[in-house]
């Protein structure tokens, strides 16, 4: 049996005006490789920070590693790459050594400089994403699709059990997606490591996940890709409130 | 210069509050100019006049209070006035500049009423605003050297998370920092610098010597620990020759750093052109 990573059950969130999630029951387990799926305004990001403890459900439970969320400590078993990257200021002047070593920030904790063997692992996580070369350049003069393997990278130097990556492939060029998405696989088959990608466009799903959850408020499907490819696009079409076309 | 400094003691006490300001300023400047703070700086700096024009109202009122450093009082009223920014800042949440004007005239009004209050005062006020080479006692010297070492420290021991919460704050969160608590305690950590550096600067320039020389060093700068030695060289330089010429000029220490700082930034750019033009040209000789 394979251990849950993140288990909801029955969770609620409610901004001041706007029912965001209502009565989400979702289990993601290690190993798995989950395209969570809805369009914009979904809930997907309010979802997302939920399970990073960014915001505290209005009812329900969340449970991460098996712990209650708000009781659990170790963050750095979460690699986490957010969708504002692709909108970060690339004025920052800061190399790309330097964003990823600071990856290890929550694995390190308060008080404690980096380990000597900091420039190791920040060489590892470069090399898993192909940016190795790129160690000493700024960030900055990078182009989307690499800043976003940054990114990846400054994600995985903690060794994390778990990612998430919301809207990854925002900025990169459409033919780099697939080798993007080849990336993700081979972490995910070679690294034993759980992934939940976000996506509000089902184009995007590639046949390298694993598992798909449609999300609109409430979850309406969640299943194996397999099974989700069955499934006509007039049905999730109704899910999402617009039409979709599904690419196999 | 250096015979008169190790004459005189007010020159002494001057040049090496000029130089751990030097250092200093330009080190918190590198993480409030990369997350846009800069006009922060600003308002606490008038919110620290508050606090000096009320300590010099008080002296000149109660005789008791005759010897009452200015510094403390100046102290005072800017980390008081950073704990209350930061608190508006997260009352007004989509309107976060917000918070940066109600400080700012908050100090000048409160500053103005004590002003008036003392019907001007006999001390000079100028000194104050645009700094003084003669003003610095031995007491303001040990406050700057004891806030010098409150800043090391407290860089020493956040610098890895200060750095995430500059460059993403939002992975900052997620990765479970006390976000909160660092900025509160950095913001702090910048009212006390900025209160040091008044006597030096003065509080109408004190900003700038936090962001000038960071501009300049943003120019050249690849990463970020290089971003931080070339801002505090560059704030060095300008301290330097700012306190120099300020001796023999007879002028006020305040306007020739800031102008030194700006003529830094203006070579940098200048260069950075330049290298970039040579540069360019040199490639397309290669292509050719």
């Amino acid at each position: 049996m394979k251990k849950i990573l993140i288990e909801l059950k029955d969770v609620s969130f409610q901004y001041e005006y706007t029912q965001a999630l209502k009565n989400i029951s979702l289990r993601v387990h290690e190993g798995d490789f989950l395209a969570l799926m809805g369009q914009n305004g979904s809930g997907k990001s309010t979802l997302l920070k939920l399970i990073l403890g960014l915001l505290k459900p209005m009812s329900g439970e969340i449970k991460l590693f098996g712990e209650q969320a708000n009781h659990f400590k170790h963050r750095e078993w979460i690699g986490y790459v957010s969708q504002k990257s692709n909108a970060f200021n690339s004025g920052f002047p800061a190399t790309v050594e330097e964003v990823v070593k600071s990856g290890l920030v929550q694995k390190v904790g308060l008080f404690k400089r980096y380990p000597k063997d900091a420039d190791i692992l920040v060489k590892g996580a470069l090399k898993d994403v192909g940016m190795e070369k790129y160690l000493k350049r700024n960030i900055g003069q990078l182009s989307g699709g690499q800043q976003q393997r940054v990114f990846i990278a400054r994600a995985l130097v903690s060794d994390p059990k778990l990612l998430i990556l919301d809207e990854p492939t925002v900025g990169i060029d459409r033919e780099n997606v697939q080798a993007f998405y080849d990336m993700l696989a081979h972490l995910n088959k070679h690294h034993n490591m759980t992934m939940i990608l976000v996506t509000h466009d089902v184009d995007t799903v590639s046949d390298r996940v694993s598992h798909v959850a449609c999300l609109n408020q409430s979850i309406h499907f969640h299943g194996y890709k397999n099974d989700f490819d069955t499934i006509s696009e007039e049905q999730i079409a109704s899910w999402n409130g617009h039409s979709v076309r599904k690419i196999h | 210069m250096i015979e008169a400094i190790l004459n005189y003691e007010f020159l002494q006490n001057a040049f090496f509050s000029g130089l751990i300001i030097g250092v200093i300023a330009p080190l918190l400047g590198v993480f409030i100019v990369v997350r846009r703070l800069s006009l922060i700086a600003d308002a606490l700096s008038h919110v620290t006049l508050a606090g000096i024009a009320g300590s010099l109202y008080l002296s000149q009122s109660f005789a008791g209070l005759a010897l009452l450093n200015p510094i403390y009082l100046g102290i005072v009223a800017s980390v008081s006035g950073s704990i209350l920014i930061e608190r508006l800042r997260r009352l007004y949440k989509h309107y976060e500049e917000l918070a940066i004007p109600i400080i700012m005239s908050g100090g000048i009004g409160i500053s103005a009423i004590f002003i008036s209050l003392a019907s001007g005062f006999n001390t000079d006020l100028m000194s104050y605003l645009f700094g003084s080479v003669s003003a610095v006692s031995r007491q303001d010297l040990y406050v700057v050297m004891a806030i010098a070492v409150v800043v090391v420290l407290f860089l020493v021991l956040f610098f890895k998370e200060l750095f995430v919460l500059s460059f993403d704050e939002e992975y900052a969160k997620a990765s479970g920092l006390p976000a909160k608590w660092i900025h509160l305690l950095f913001m702090v950590v910048v009212a006390l610098v900025i209160a040091a550096s008044m006597r030096i600067v003065g509080i109408l320039l004190v900003s700038s010597l936090m962001t000038l020389p960071v501009a300049a060093a943003m120019r050249l700068a690849r990463g970020f620990k290089e971003a931080i030695i070339l801002a505090i060289v560059f704030g060095e330089l300008a301290v330097i020759i700012g306190l120099i010429s300020a001796f023999y000029l007879n002028l006020a220490p305040g306007g020739t750093i800031v102008v030194t700082s700006i003529i830094i930034l203006l070579l940098v750019i200048f260069i950075k052109k330049i290298v970039l033009k040579v540069s360019i040209k040199s490639k397309g000789e290669e292509v050719l």
